[in-house]
């Protein structure tokens, strides 16, 4: 249906010409669902949004190739016939539900603008029309929700509404970027089954682009691994999961993360105790239990994981003990010291032993500071270090974290999202702490770079004797690092239990359904 | 293996700070160094006016009247029989003190209040921000007004009193800007690093916030030059035979149609100052920003 034939795009700028997609050539056919995998900056967006006249020109260029759709170029159109080729034969879902909705028209309006747009329709035939679509996306009670606006939904279920756009002028392929990148597991477990559903329903070709095999690996047929631009490696869902030709598809494979640590289990005393923990907000005139009566216990030396849902409190349990928000009441006792206790003196001297790595390394590092600048401060603020000894500390927290000490100058946009998690890391340890709290800190990552960032971390973990609370939304990431697993629901502990214990013997239903939403299925069951 | 690993401990130890960086990046912008040219050279020509001025400024010649420019005065005279050359110099002693010493008062106060404003919240960052508001709401002319009357009429306090309006302004743009910095992760991360709040603004805050605040700074220059004219000419300001640029200006072009030079000579001084000010003002703020210029 869709046919690429060899597609070159570069991007012209002032430091010289960038090739972004060099030569590749793939195809989509009807009823089926094409993945395209691969890093960021492999290309892969960019290839699929030229399909669409959707590349800026200049600085982007189209140096070469096809793409033929139905008999036309789609790389030849005019402006005026993307523009209808554009939402009615071809249609995009997007990775960010709430930046690609426009937060003030209602969701009803939203839908019907397409339709009226190609089809010139009447309007109460368009409402009922988008009312359809809703039912088919899964939005329950389509009738009451389709005039609200975008942010009364929850991220999935604006997520579902894209897709309903999507759909409504019945395209006949799908193009869909990382649709399920900024949601919980169990939700991407859903979009993709309603993906899948709605693709064999309505035979329709998808185009998915991910940087995670691990998700495509249960509705995909054909797979396409990009990397720099090039294409690596195409072949059928089952042919690139078992063999795998290319060093570079291998690599990826491997950086899933499958199969748990050897945990240990310690019988030391606990290093932090949390009683009775409460943290509300205020939202009104009421409250939001973000935090509600928890109470457990890390052991020194253990990595403790809290997993949960967005919403379920995990990150503001960690902001909690680091005293980044204010708790509402209960105890945090951390080597027999009651941290919700400390005046402002003691608590700055409390704070060179606990520490915090965020999930964001573009949001955690001072855009105007360097490397350098970043890793001094700590040394220098707890007195660890003098102006003149500083330099050579530095240098060692660089080696120790990975980073070449030719980078000791440079600013953070100057790395990528790996490296400055590195730099983010460490600044945590810079002041060898013994407690860190780790908040999500390879979710913002490529699945490779996730990899190298969880091994540096178990690394430092024994090299630096770390007590860890590792909180992640993503089981199959804690599972690496962690000895023991806490699962948060809205707020209150659902179940605590060794790793090994917890794959293997859920108690709670609520555990059940996030172990099934793990991706990749289907590559477990093979692996097995 | 020694060798490099020294070498570039000597290179972490010696660091950039920010400002060097920033230097460094506007020494490379050609318009912003015209403009730092242009302004260094006015400000230098200001100081030394009293010595290198060709005449004194009380100095006039009713007889000769408005005179093109010719050789004993390189810019004319006024109806006076005043050397314009002289007139604009020390035009520019006034007009330029008024326009830095103002501004950077008003710089200091509203980057401070707004700063602090902004990263306390809560009650204090609404009282605060009330009492910009009720300031705001005062008739300004009152203000000054009120101001000479009570202290007289005094150089100083013009300086202070323009100062002390324009400040209000700055306060709210840091204020807006430390508001949505003081969310983002890395000032979290500087608290549980045992940052001191006061450490935490000027490290982390008011480094980032700086890109709208020199943009606002070079439009808040000109316009408190123009204010300090507006002044003047209601007599609140500067008094002849003292002069500013702004009161040339506003002379000139009363007799714009019989003598164009008394308007076009202190006019190109103004618009040259307002160009440097802009280019050097857009230099600064990309030199500022690591973000934007790749070495």
């Amino acid at each position: 249906m869709l046919t690429v034939e060899n597609l070159g795009i570069s991007f012209v700028t002032r430091m010289g010409t960038n090739k972004a997609v060099d030569g590749i050539s793939f195809t989509v056919e009807a009823g089926k669902i094409t993945a395209i995998i691969g890093e960021s900056g492999s290309g892969k967006s960019v290839a699929c949004y030229s399909l669409l006249g959707l590349i800026p020109q200049p600085p982007g260029r189209i140096d070469s190739g096809r793409a033929l759709f139905q008999g036309q170029d789609l790389l030849q159109l005019t402006e005026a016939q993307l523009r209808e080729t554009r939402g009615r034969d071809i249609a995009m879902v997007f990775q960010d539900p709430m930046t690609c909705l426009n937060p003030y028209m209602t969701v009803g309006n939203q839908l019907m603008e397409p339709l009226r747009y190609h089809k010139k329709v009447s309007k109460a035939q368009a409402r009922e029309r988008a009312l359809e679509l809703l039912e088919e996306v899964g939005i329950r009670d389509p009738a009451s929700t389709i005039d609200n606006y975008p942010h009364q939904f929850s991220g999935g279920m604006r997520q579902r509404v894209m897709i309903a756009m999507a759909l409504i002028n019945e395209p006949k392929l799908l193009i869909a970027d990382e649709p399920t990148t900024a949601l919980d597991v169990t939700i991407q477990a859903q979009i993709l089954e309603l993906l899948a559903a709605l693709q064999k329903k309505r035979n329709i070709g998808i185009l998915f682009i991910s940087h995670d095999l691990a998700v495509v690996a249960d509705i995909a047929d054909t797979i396409v691994v990009m990397q720099e631009g090039k294409i690596v490696e195409t072949g059928n869902r089952d042919d690139i999961f078992r063999h795998a030709q290319q060093p570079y598809t291998q690599k990826l494979l491997q950086a899933i993360p499958t199969g748990g640590k050897s945990e240990v289990l310690q019988k030391s005393e606990p290093l932090l105790s949390i009683r009775n923990l409460s943290t509300w907000f205020r939202q009104g005139k009421t409250h939001v239990k973000a935090v509600d009566d928890v109470s457990f216990e890390i052991r020194r030396g253990e990595v403790l994981g809290l997993v949960g849902e967005s919403g379920s409190g995990k990150s503001t349990i960690g902001r909690s003990i680091l005293r980044l928000v204010p708790i509402t009441s209960g105890e945090v006792i951390f080597d027999g010291t009651d941290i919700t206790a400390l005046a402002a003196r003691e608590l700055k001297n409390m704070r060179s032993r606990l520490q915090i790595i965020f999930q964001d390394p573009f949001a955690s590092l001072n855009p105007r500071m360097t490397v350098f600048d970043t890793l001094a401060e700590p040394l220098l603020l707890h007195g660890l270090d003098n102006r003149s000894t500083v330099g050579a500390s530095v240098l060692t927290l660089m080696d120790d974290v990975g980073l070449a000490r030719s980078f000791v100058r440079k600013y953070p946009h100057e790395f990528s999202g790996g490296q400055r998690q590195r730099i983010a890391i460490g600044r945590a340890l810079a002041t060898r702490p013994e407690f860190v709290v780790a908040d999500e800190p390879v979710s913002a990552l490529d699945v490779t770079i996730q990899a190298q960032i969880l091994d540096l971390m178990r690394e430092l973990g024994k090299e630096y004797s770390l007590t860890i609370l590792f909180i992640s939304h993503d089981l199959a990431v804690v599972r690496k690092l962690a000895d023991r697993i806490v699962v948060l629901q809205k707020g209150k502990i659902v179940e605590q239990a060794r790793t090994s214990e917890l794959f293997e013997q859920p108690q709670q239903p609520y555990t059940r359904q996030l172990l099934q939403s793990i991706p990749g299925r289907a590559l477990r069951v093979n692996a097995t | 293996m020694t060798t490099p690993v020294i070498a570039n401990i000597i290179e972490a130890e010696q660091g950039t700070s920010l400002w060097q960086d920033a230097w460094l990046r506007l020494s490379r912008n050609r318009l912003a160094l015209f403009g730092l040219a242009v302004l260094v050279l006015f400000i230098l020509i200001a100081t030394l006016t009293p010595w290198i001025a060709p005449y004194s400024y009380t100095q006039h010649d009713l007889d000769l009247g408005a005179t093109p420019p010719s050789a004993a005065h390189w810019l004319g005279t006024d109806i006076f029989g005043r050397d314009m050359l002289t007139q604009i110099m020390y035009g520019g002693r006034i007009s330029l003190a008024v326009g830095f010493i103002a501004t950077a008062v008003a710089l200091l106060i509203g980057i401070t209040w707004g700063a602090i404003a902004g990263y306390a919240g809560g009650r204090i960052d609404a009282v605060m921000m009330r009492m910009v508001d009720i300031i705001y709401a005062l008739p300004f002319m009152i203000f000054i007004v009120l101001l000479m009357v009570v202290f007289g009429r005094n150089m100083l306090l013009l300086f202070l009193a323009i100062g002390a309006v324009e400040w209000l302004t700055m306060a709210r743009i840091m204020r807006s800007q430390v508001q949505s910095l003081r969310q983002q992760e890395f000032v979290e991360a500087a608290i549980s690093l045992g940052l001191s709040p006061a450490t935490i603004v000027r490290r982390h805050l008011i480094p980032n916030a700086l890109g709208p605040i020199i943009v606002y700074t070079t439009l808040t220059i000109p316009s408190v030059m123009l204010l300090e004219a507006f002044l003047s000419f209601l007599g609140l300001g500067v008094q002849p035979p003292q002069t500013s640029w702004g009161l040339l200006i506003s002379y000139g072009a009363e007799s714009m149609e019989e003598y164009p030079w008394l308007l076009l000579y202190p006019g190109i001084a103004m618009t040259l100052t307002l160009f440097s000010l802009n280019f050097l003002g857009d230099g600064l703020r990309d030199a500022l920003d690591v973000r934007g210029a790749k070495d």
